[in-house]
């Protein structure tokens, strides 16, 4: 167990982001010139990113798998984007933003990191507005906001219930913009396979070719990953289906450490499964917990219609446990709260696992046009999918795995252990802690790549200008490129009997069993052991057809649940070694009388993050220890 | 359910391509259309065959992968729907399923019902982006937009990009996609300066690229899943003429 640095800078809080930016190296203009960085993604993160990056005079290469970088998952973020710009006059500021999260992630984040998160948060909203974003507005026709969950202020922006389709359409924009200026190149349909390391530093990347399969090399000074989360190591989660932690564990696998893989986080509103051969679940975003209220029956097995069941035989057990935010309690204290009550007999639906979220009150309250223009596009998916209507009975909801609070461990500079190497958005580990605040993510994510990574990785560059970027031909490229074809040729010769979505739903089962809302130390054992067996049999039965020389999605698929398999052991790994509850991760050994998380500061007040010592070894534990100088650390509490 | 599926077979680019007849048992009225087709492809795969490949990764309507012509209507036969939000309810035992990918000539296919609909996004770079820097621009709250406003121009913001509205029109034409963004932009106080030639810019790059003209049979509006109104085409035409006479004016300068 090594310690590690995190290079924060000195200083009092409020001071440390400007004091660094300015004793941070630049490159001139005639230098950027000649200087490549690799963008992997095109989420918030990653089009910012390379938008910011080509405009100060990089040369810009940007992979994503999809057949345009307007499809990154991104597009799918529903509720808003936080900004501590206290247009309501509610006295909010970067401090209680910075506070808010910190809180929320239940102490487990960096200080300076979040202060500058909250910092940056405000001119991502002035930038996404010039860029012609249509942000929600008041009657006066200055910018609306509402609430979000494990908050007390009005911070949130929003675009309907499709923010993360306009912030990213507004960042994609601006990258179209540099892309037509020559800046930046685009390479879509194309799958990173393959971290090029050179002289201990990150030195580009290989790609299939997801139309003709084949291996692609790239180079440059430095590479970024924008990859997004692991959440579908659950197989069913609210993530675009093919979203993946495979390019992140790639640079695992040649040195990058990976940081708290247990923090997942469970959100508590989803429309549940409502059958087996369900392919995703849906989210019904956090914002409709402003208007709605949540409940169940009084009594079990109440089998009456919901708006047959008077006033009175109602649990609203949101308010009742947690008076002071009532629905809008955060994440991981809702979603524990809805299973609490499904294992105790009191669920709805076909299932019995499922509450309401009624907004009953609400449309009587505001008339059913005002909850139309905050919340429509939400009510017309529910009834798209589940054929019921929100606006004459409650939804009904459940939760699902949402977000991957780990990931990438990475400095200030938001630099990865591999010098050159950086990770952005949700494929770095370093803002949200334990628990991820609503809204916060798609501000994160834009943060990092509009306002910090451009400053941060000129730093590093300066010291590369003198060294050119390699041939693709030299023999580390060689050697990756041959480790990708031979991982999918043992993939495509194992002819067995079994399909790689198969696979897939079977992990998926095994980590919401054993790794999911709750984790016991013999579940996690047995989830461990459960995972390695799966494994096995993937090696021995998988089944693929289709050719590697064009397009073949199950192959892709099988890349993805390969990668899952070792994402999700270091994921149970890291959960038995933190041996207590913490936001979203809740052992049930470890809880209060009434349930809550029960963390051990003494002992867990760290980041772990985990190196990669071979296929067959176990990954060795190194940690930062977190410090708090400008908080009290206490027991976080929302009644 | 059982189910006759007749689905585009297309190897490559280059291949004529043809249609393949499958029996499809293990279907149910409960999955969404392409976990159907997921079920297609298990079955396709433990017969040794190649699955068929399309498009798709949000699976909620909203990244405008999917795209496929369900029975000869884009997105199949329900109102507002991407196919991958499209119901197995709105069909019924022994079915015939005809699903192919989309057709014009400017979407060449690249395998099965998979096609390259990257003319899209050079339509884009042609100028569906307001001409800002990354850096300092003013406080968001410096220019008012009225709430009505900004709903009109959020509601033409959200096209997914999928195609259909070209699938859909007998010209082939762009014009709803383009429409879109222009209109977005044109409702709004920001990119008034390049709004002059975004219109001319972006529907010539249309022109370009293949797609056909305009003849307002509205074919676009009725397919589009995200109801994208052909007042934003009206609008477009505004701002067209608009740029027609500021480039006359220019050139008479
Ligand atoms: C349904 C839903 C609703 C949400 N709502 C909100 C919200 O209201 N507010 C909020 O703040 N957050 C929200 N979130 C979270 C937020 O949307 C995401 O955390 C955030 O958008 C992630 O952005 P990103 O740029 O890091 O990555 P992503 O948007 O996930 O992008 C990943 C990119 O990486 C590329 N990529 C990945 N792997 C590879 C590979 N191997 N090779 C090549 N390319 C690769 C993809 O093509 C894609 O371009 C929501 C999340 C979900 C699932
Ligand atoms: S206008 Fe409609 S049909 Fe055309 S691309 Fe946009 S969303 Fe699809
Ligand atoms: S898969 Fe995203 S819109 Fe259909």
């Amino acid at each position: 167990m090594t310690a590690l640095n995190s290079k924060i800078p000195e200083g009092p809080l409020s001071e440390k982001w400007k004091n660094h930016k300015n004793s941070l190296k630049l490159v001139s203009p005639a230098n950027k010139k000649k200087m490549d960085i690799i963008m992997v993604g095109t989420g918030v993160a990653g089009a910012a990113a390379a938008a910011s990056l080509g405009q100060m005079g990089y040369n810009v290469k940007v992979f994503c798998y999809q057949d345009s970088p307007r499809r990154a998952h991104s597009v799918a973020a529903q509720g808003g984007i936080n900004a501590a710009k206290n247009y309501r006059n509610d006295n909010d500021s970067d401090y209680r933003l910075f506070y808010d999260m910190i809180k929320g992630g239940d102490f487990r984040a960096r200080e300076a990191n979040v202060y500058r998160a909250a910092e940056v948060s405000n001119n991502i909203i002035d930038q996404l507005t010039a860029q012609g974003v249509p942000f929600a507005r008041e009657y006066g026709g200055t910018l609306a906001t509402r609430s979000f969950g494990g908050v007390q202020v009005s911070r949130t922006f929003y675009a309907s219930g499709q923010t993360g389709q306009q912030v990213l359409l507004g960042s994609y924009s601006a990258l179209k913009r540099q892309i037509s200026k020559g800046t930046v190149t685009m390479y879509e349909r194309r799958q990173m396979l393959e971290l090029v390391v050179k002289d201990g530093k990150a030195r580009g990347i290989v790609c299939r070719n997801l139309v003709t399969g084949e291996m692609e090399r790239y180079s440059a000074h430095a590479v970024v990953l924008a990859t997004g989360g692991y959440g579908t190591i659950y197989f069913l989660s609210t993530l675009a289906v093919n979203s993946s932690g495979a390019a992140a564990y790639a640079a695992y696998k040649k040195g990058a450490f990976f940081a708290n893989p247990s923090f997942i986080q469970i959100h508590p509103s989803c429309i549940p499964q409502l059958n087996e051969y369900q392919s995703k679940l849906t989210l019904m975003s956090e914002s409709l917990r402003n208007d709605g209220r949540v409940w169940v029956p009084k009594s079990k097995d109440d089998n009456r219609k919901p708006t047959d069941i008077p006033e009175e035989e109602r649990d609203y057990y949101l308010e009742r446990r947690y008076p002071a935010f009532g629905n809008l309690v955060p994440r991981d204290i809702g979603a524990r709260a809805a299973k609490e009550r499904c294992d105790a007999g009191y669920g709805v639906g076909e299932t019995g696992y499922a509450v309401y979220l009624d907004f009953k009150d609400a449309i009587k309250e505001q008339g059913k046009k005002t909850i139309h223009s905050k919340y429509g596009s939400l009510f017309d998916l529910y009834k798209k999918i589940t054929g019921e209507d929100p606006y004459k009975q409650p939804m009904k909801i459940y939760p699902a795995g949402h977000y991957t609070m780990g990931g990438l461990w990475v400095d200030y500079n938001l630099m990865t252990t591999i010098p050159g190497l950086y990770a952005i958005g949700e494929a770095n580990f370093s803002d949200h802690g334990a628990n991820r605040l609503g809204a916060s993510s798609l501000m994160q994510g834009s943060g990092d790549g509009y306002f910090i990574l451009p400053y941060t990785i000129g730093d590093y560059l300066s010291g590369e200008i003198k060294n050119p970027k390699p041939s693709t031909d030299a023999k580390e490229f060689e050697e990756a490129e041959k480790e990708a074809i031979e991982r999918i040729n043992r993939l495509m010769n194992i002819n067995g009997n079994t399909t790689a979505l198969d696979f897939h739903k079977k992990l998926g089962k095994i980590m919401w069993n054993y790794g999911g809302m709750e984790r016991n130390e013999e579940g996690l054992k047995k989830g461990l052991e459960m995972v390695t067996e799966l494994e096995e049999q993937f090696y021995k039965d998988l089944k693929l057809t289709g050719t590697t020389d064009s397009m073949n999605q199950p192959l892709e698929r099988a890349l993805r649940v390969a990668a899952s398999f070792e994402i999700s052991r270091l994921m149970l790994r890291d959960a038995l070694n933190r041996n207590e509850s913490c936001g979203a991760h809740f052992r049930t050994e470890h809880q209060t009388e009434d349930g809550e998380a029960l963390r051990n500061d003494d002992k867990y007040m760290y980041v772990s993050a985990w190196e990669y010592k071979g296929d067959n070894q176990e990954p060795e534990l190194h940690i930062e220890e977190l410090k708090y100088d400008h908080v009290k650390v206490q027991q976080r509490s929302y009644k | 359910m059982d189910l006759t599926i007749k689905v585009w077979r297309q190897n490559n680019p280059h291949d004529q391509g043809r249609f393949e007849t499958y029996q499809l048992s293990a279907a149910s009225q409960d999955m969404t259309f392409l976990e159907m087709l997921d079920a297609l492809n298990e079955q396709l795969i433990h017969e040794d065959k190649d699955p068929i490949a399309f498009e798709h990764d949000c699976r909620e309507g909203i990244c405008g992968s999917c795209a496929m012509m369900i029975n000869g209507r884009p997105h199949g036969p329900e109102q507002e729907v991407t196919s991958c939000q499209l119901n197995m309810k709105a069909f019924k035992e022994n079915d015939v399923i005809v699903v192919e990918p989309w057709r014009a000539q400017s979407f060449p296919v690249i395998k099965d019902l998979v096609v390259d609909r990257s003319a899209f996004e050079k339509i884009m770079e042609a100028g569906g982006f307001v001409d800002v820097d990354v850096s300092a621009v003013p406080d968001a709250n410096t220019y008012p937009v009225g709430k009505d406003i900004a709903e009109e121009s959020f509601d033409a913001a959200e096209c997914i990009g999928c195609g259909a509205c070209v699938a859909a029109c007998k010209n082939s034409s762009a014009m709803l996609f383009v429409a879109a963004k222009v209109s977005q932009y044109a409702l709004l106080p920001q990119g008034k300066k390049e709004g002059l030639t975004r219109a001319w810019n972006m529907v010539s790059k249309m022109d370009e690229l293949g797609f056909g003209s305009c003849t307002n049979t509205g074919s676009c509006e009725a397919e589009c899943p995200k109801g994208i109104s052909l007042a934003h085409i009206a609008r477009l035409n505004r701002e067209f003429l608009k740029a027609g006479f500021h480039n006359l004016a220019a050139e008479k300068r």
